[in-house]
């Protein structure tokens, strides 16, 4: 239902478009080191960003605590985005720290990286774009790749982790 | 119908692209930034223009592939064709979109910027609203060429919302 709330294109100008990207910062910056940190980078700068339109049409309240705030993102946010939906799996016992698991993920659609590109991390904008969205609601987290289609593995696993929940810097009233 | 993702995705991801290699990569070469712009959007009409035209029967002249440009390729992207094909007939097509879709929300994310002196922030806001023109031209650069078409592409948004792209083939 989410999604069809959202204005919406064909996928393949999308996929095409990120791996365009990829291979040209691959030219450019040659380190594939460096290649995963401007990938992150790029995604921290979009999350940031996304997160208010997320807000705005997704219509959920204020999540409890981590455990919520994960669900919201693999049920509602991969699902307005990117039109497919994650699980949560993996809790550690006191709830900071989980996986999100991706079965099918439009990022790598007609994707196949060659020998050279080993170490690279395709979709490290992902994990970037969750570390700066939960940022600007004021959770600071670590997001690592755990498992990788790319890499021979059967899912894409991305590991969640919260460091700290910054208290709020202004004393702002929500509006309702 | 194929699988679709949020028009948002595209659209933060064209904008942080394009950002990173004008205000990161390459912060001081403007002209190296936009033509590693123009790069990846000529590697991403190649592709595009390659799965669109796989089940047609070759284009018979320039024209017929530059109106296979303007209708069934703008509207895959765009949802939309171009609303005005104009040629002098040697080589030189300007394609129109009345309202072209990446620029509608580029120029109120630019205004902000402009509070110095309104000239310089106006040149600005345009050096930038430029920048994010190589990429269209380069999807279709590398459409052509990939229907074996050379030709050069440039944008002129002189009208807004209006966008023309104007190509010339090399002869």
């Amino acid at each position: 239902a989410i999604f069809a709330s959202v204005e919406r294109v064909n996928a393949e100008l999308f996929t095409l478009t990120y791996g365009a990207i990829v291979r040209q910062l691959l030219t450019d910056l040659e380190e594939v080191d460096e290649v995963n940190k401007q990938l992150d980078q790029m995604g921290y700068n979009i999350g940031i960003r996304l997160i208010d339109e997320f807000l705005a049409k997704s219509n959920v309240t204020r999540c409890v605590d981590f455990r919520e705030t994960a669900e919201v993102i693999a049920k509602v946010g991969f699902k307005m985005f990117l039109g497919v939906t994650a699980s949560v799996t993996n809790w550690d016992a006191d709830g900071t720290c989980c996986s999100i698991v991706l079965e099918d993920n439009p990022l790598v659609d007609f994707v196949e990286l060659p020998d050279t590109c080993q170490g690279l991390y395709y979709c490290n904008i992902l994990s970037g774009v969750i570390r700066g969205a939960l940022e600007m609601v004021s959770m600071k987290t670590e997001v690592t790749w755990l498992r990788d289609m790319l890499r021979g593995d059967d899912i894409f696993e991305l590991q969640v982790k919260l460091l700290k929940q910054v208290p709020e810097e202004y004393p702002y009233k929500d509006d309702e | 119908m194929g699988r679709e993702v949020s028009e948002s995705c595209v659209e933060s991801l064209l904008i942080e692209m394009v950002s990173s290699y004008c205000n990161r990569f390459y912060a001081d070469k403007p002209e190296l930034a936009a033509r590693r712009i123009e790069a990846i959007g000529y590697q991403v009409g190649h592709q595009l223009s390659e799965r669109y035209t796989m089940e047609r029967p070759r284009f018979i002249d320039h024209l017929e592939a530059i109106k296979f440009i303007c209708k069934d390729f703008w509207s895959e992207i765009f949802k939309k064709q171009i609303d005005n094909l104009k040629t002098n007939h040697r080589g030189t097509f300007v394609l129109q979109d009345n309202r072209f879709r990446w620029l509608s929300r580029m120029s109120i994310e630019s205004s902000p910027e402009t509070t110095g002196s309104s000239q310089d922030g106006e040149d600005k806001a345009a050096q930038a609203m430029s920048m994010h023109l190589y990429f269209p031209c380069g999807i279709i650069r590398g459409a052509l060429s990939n229907l074996g078409i050379p030709c050069a592409v440039s944008a002129d948004i002189s009208h807004l919302p209006a966008c023309s792209f104007v190509i010339r083939i090399k002869a």
